[in-house]
């Protein structure tokens, strides 16, 4: 009944929009119709590509080529590669500014963020961090950048007028993904390994709280935390919880778990449709992207991608 | 020195709560002599191990640099007629947190050293079982896996095939010998049938006689779906395959292998360990380079979370259940409780590829289910680890 509820949720409105996925070891994305939720173009790009967000315009899309050893910037109408920009090593995910201007890339072999100016397309700082930098987040004021790096297990505190570290904070084991809150008072980081997420008080860095997570007839070992996203209202945030295969529903107020979502296999990173009653999220090994109902919590479709999707990206 | 000073400015409160900590690492090398094999094509790497220990010195020094901690690596070489003893004494005396690369009579005898008693030990170099058993020492902790990991993990991977039915060539060194027991003890208990077995005590020289030689050698094998090879030395095992009798696939120490670590490894952010490693050593990371990498990264695991360097509130927090180390295998890593054992996953490789992980899926178990590798709580005799909780 739940089941059928939620395709009738999804026939009714028709929105325009698309999901662009990352595939990490087919060196390709695959562009999703949120209308028709089928794969309608599929783009060659360099090496490896993980880490991907469109400009404030969604004009241009950029690529984060690990192996490349660069993030490519594409055309997002035609999916021609327009430049690529100086990126540092190995980059594997970044942010872009809410100027719009300046991308801070995560270089994961290097131990370095980069930030680059990408009008100028020149490297502006480059600031030592910990061993495999990964998960990139900026405040909502653009004063605070943040890098977690996932064998030094520390989310660093970037100041984005000096380009320095003001505060480092340890979280548990191999931190994954960052997000600030809408307002900016709080900064939610996952840990892989460790199994939780870390909330943090911006204001002094304190922790105020960690989030566990138990899936029924998964291992805890197995139930590995890394990209999450807020609901529209903030008071949800999905989960992926890698291989345990499931996004957990947690309640951004309370900090509870409410519920747990099977999707594919390894499930890494995601994104809403540009209505934010669709989340599709990326199923590493399976190769395939899970449509979730977002009012219904469910599960509704999957649909087939390229070889090991990591990244996703909504254009509306 | 500056560079820590902006982050002390910039973050006084963190700075003032954890003031600098020097950690010093030793790493003791007691040369094993090698026998002779019949062929040198390959050669274990001069800096086996001390690669590894090298490069989690440098992810330790990195997560330091933050929290003023200040990591430094000794490494001593002792020839195989030196004075072992002597030499760990010395570098006991230094610090209380030192790895060793030696054979298993010798690790019991540096770890019973007056010197040795407030110090934690990190084996990366013997996989003997007693050394987790009834010769446990409660100052030694063991990063490399056992022979019964290894073997156990093989099993699972053989009862998933479905290959029931094993046959069993085992050399003559020790390690052949004693790989061959957990071989024969793994497929006890994962209830396989092991049907027959040969010795290999040919002497002739394979690179022109394989072919010949082996086909008449393993045609009197009762019938199995695996060939077990034993040859820890890499001896004989890489002459067998191919050449023999029936047309079936070889596993253990050549063929299909279950190993601690190798540069096929490239799941769970291996990679990113693997170019990291191939960059400091120009070469690919082998089991005792990761032992060694994740004994210095255990040490740094529980400085950084406890702010201390004293071996025995490291090794406090190592054998609780708060640590966890992070070691690309795809699940968090601790130390059993009941003999120093890292419990880890094992990869069962071949030199390609990552075939499988062990444990693999359906081997269940009432606290970890890395607990099915190897020697469980109730199956040690190791007595040294008061209060051995799970």
């Amino acid at each position: 009944m739940r089941c059928l509820l939620a395709l009738a949720l999804l026939a009714a409105p028709a929105q325009a929009g698309e999901i662009w996925v990352t595939n990490e070891r087919d060196d390709t994305i695959s562009v999703i119709d949120v209308e028709t939720l089928e794969v309608v173009r599929t783009i060659p790009t360099g090496e490896r590509p993980r880490g991907i967000t469109f400009s404030k315009d969604f004009t241009r899309v950029y690529i984060c080529a690990s192996d490349s050893d660069t993030v490519q910037v594409m055309d997002a109408e035609t999916g021609d590669i327009l430049h690529e920009l100086p990126s540092g090593e190995d980059p594997e995910q970044f942010v872009l500014h809410p100027d719009d201007r300046h991308l801070w890339i995560a270089n994961e072999d290097d131990a370095v963020t980069t930030v680059v100016d990408v009008q100028t397309r020149t490297v502006v700082a480059q600031i030592n961090v910990g061993i495999e930098p990964e998960g990139m987040a900026v405040s909502p004021d653009g004063k605070t950048v943040i890098t977690t790096s996932e064998t030094t297990n520390m989310a660093h505190w970037i100041d984005t007028e000096s380009n320095s570290i003001f505060a480092n904070t340890l979280v548990d084991s191999r931190p994954r993904h960052a997000e600030f809150t809408e307002d900016g008072t709080q900064l939610w980081v996952s840990s892989e390994i460790g199994g939780t997420v870390t909330v943090f008080s911006t204001d002094d860095q304190s922790e105020i709280a960690k989030i566990d997570f138990e899936v029924t007839g998964v291992h805890p070992d197995r139930v590995q935390p890394v990209g999450f996203e807020f609901t529209e209202d903030q008071k949800s945030v999905f989960v992926a919880l890698g291989p345990s295969n499931h996004v957990a529903v947690v309640n951004a107020e309370t900090f509870e778990v409410e519920d747990y979502i099977l999707v594919g296999r390894r499930v890494w990173h995601m994104a809403f449709s540009p209505d934010k009653t669709l989340l599709f999220t990326t199923n590493g090994v399976s190769g395939d992207v899970t449509v979730i109902d977002v009012a219904a919590r469910a599960a509704t479709k999957t649909i087939k991608v390229g070889r090991f999707p990591w990244g996703a990206a909504m254009r509306p | 020195m500056r560079k820590l000073a902006a982050f002390c400015i910039a973050t006084i409160w963190a700075c003032a709560a954890q003031a600098e900590i020097a950690v010093e690492v030793g790493y003791l090398r007691i040369e094993q002599p090698t026998p002779a094999t019949l062929s040198d094509l390959y050669l274990p790497p001069e800096d086996d191990g001390v690669a590894g220990a090298q490069l989690g010195l440098a992810d330790n020094q990195t997560t330091g640099q933050f929290l003023g901690h200040v990591y430094t690596l000794t490494t001593v070489d002792v020839p195989a007629d030196g004075d072992a003893l002597g030499a760990a004494r010395e570098m006991l005396a230094a610090s209380g947190l030192l790895i060793v690369d030696a054979a298993a009579p010798i690790l019991t005898q540096i770890a019973d050293l007056p010197e040795a008693a407030d110090a934690v030990i990190f084996n990366v170099s013997a996989s003997e079982m007693a050394l987790r058993d009834a010769e446990c020492r409660a100052n030694l902790l063991h990063t490399l896996p056992s022979y019964a990991m290894r073997t156990d993990a093989l099993m699972q991977f053989l009862v998933q095939k479905r290959w029931t039915d094993l046959a069993l060539i085992a050399g003559t060194h020790p390690g052949d010998l004693a790989y061959a027991d957990a071989l024969r003890a793994s497929a006890a208990k994962f209830q396989l049938r092991l049907r027959g077995e040969k010795t290999w005590e040919y002497d002739a020289d394979m690179r022109r006689n394989a072919a010949q030689e082996v086909p008449l050698f393993t045609q009197d094998l009762p019938s199995h779906d695996v060939l077990l090879v034993a040859d820890e030395l890499g001896d004989f095992a890489r002459y067998v395959m191919y050449n023999t009798w029936e047309p079936r696939p070889l596993a253990g120490s050549e063929g299909v292998s279950p190993v601690t670590w190798s540069p096929a490894v490239e799941q769970w952010g291996a990679a990113q360990l693997q170019n990291r490693f191939a960059d400091l050593a120009g070469r690919g990371m082998a089991p005792k380079d990761y032992a060694a990498w994740a004994a210095i990264r255990s040490i740094g695991e529980a400085v950084t979370r406890t702010g201390a360097a004293d071996p025995q509130a490291l090794r406090s927090y190592m054998l609780s259940d708060a640590f966890e180390l992070a070691g690309f295998k795809g699940r968090p890593m601790s130390f059993r409780t009941w003999n120093g054992q890292l419990r880890q996953p094992i990869p069962i490789v071949h030199p390609r590829a990552v075939v499988a992980t062990a444990p693999l899926e359906g081997f269940l178990h009432q606290r970890s289910e890395l607990d099915t590798l190897g020697l469980d709580m109730a199956e040690s005799a190791c007595t040294a680890f008061s209060g051995g909780t799970p």
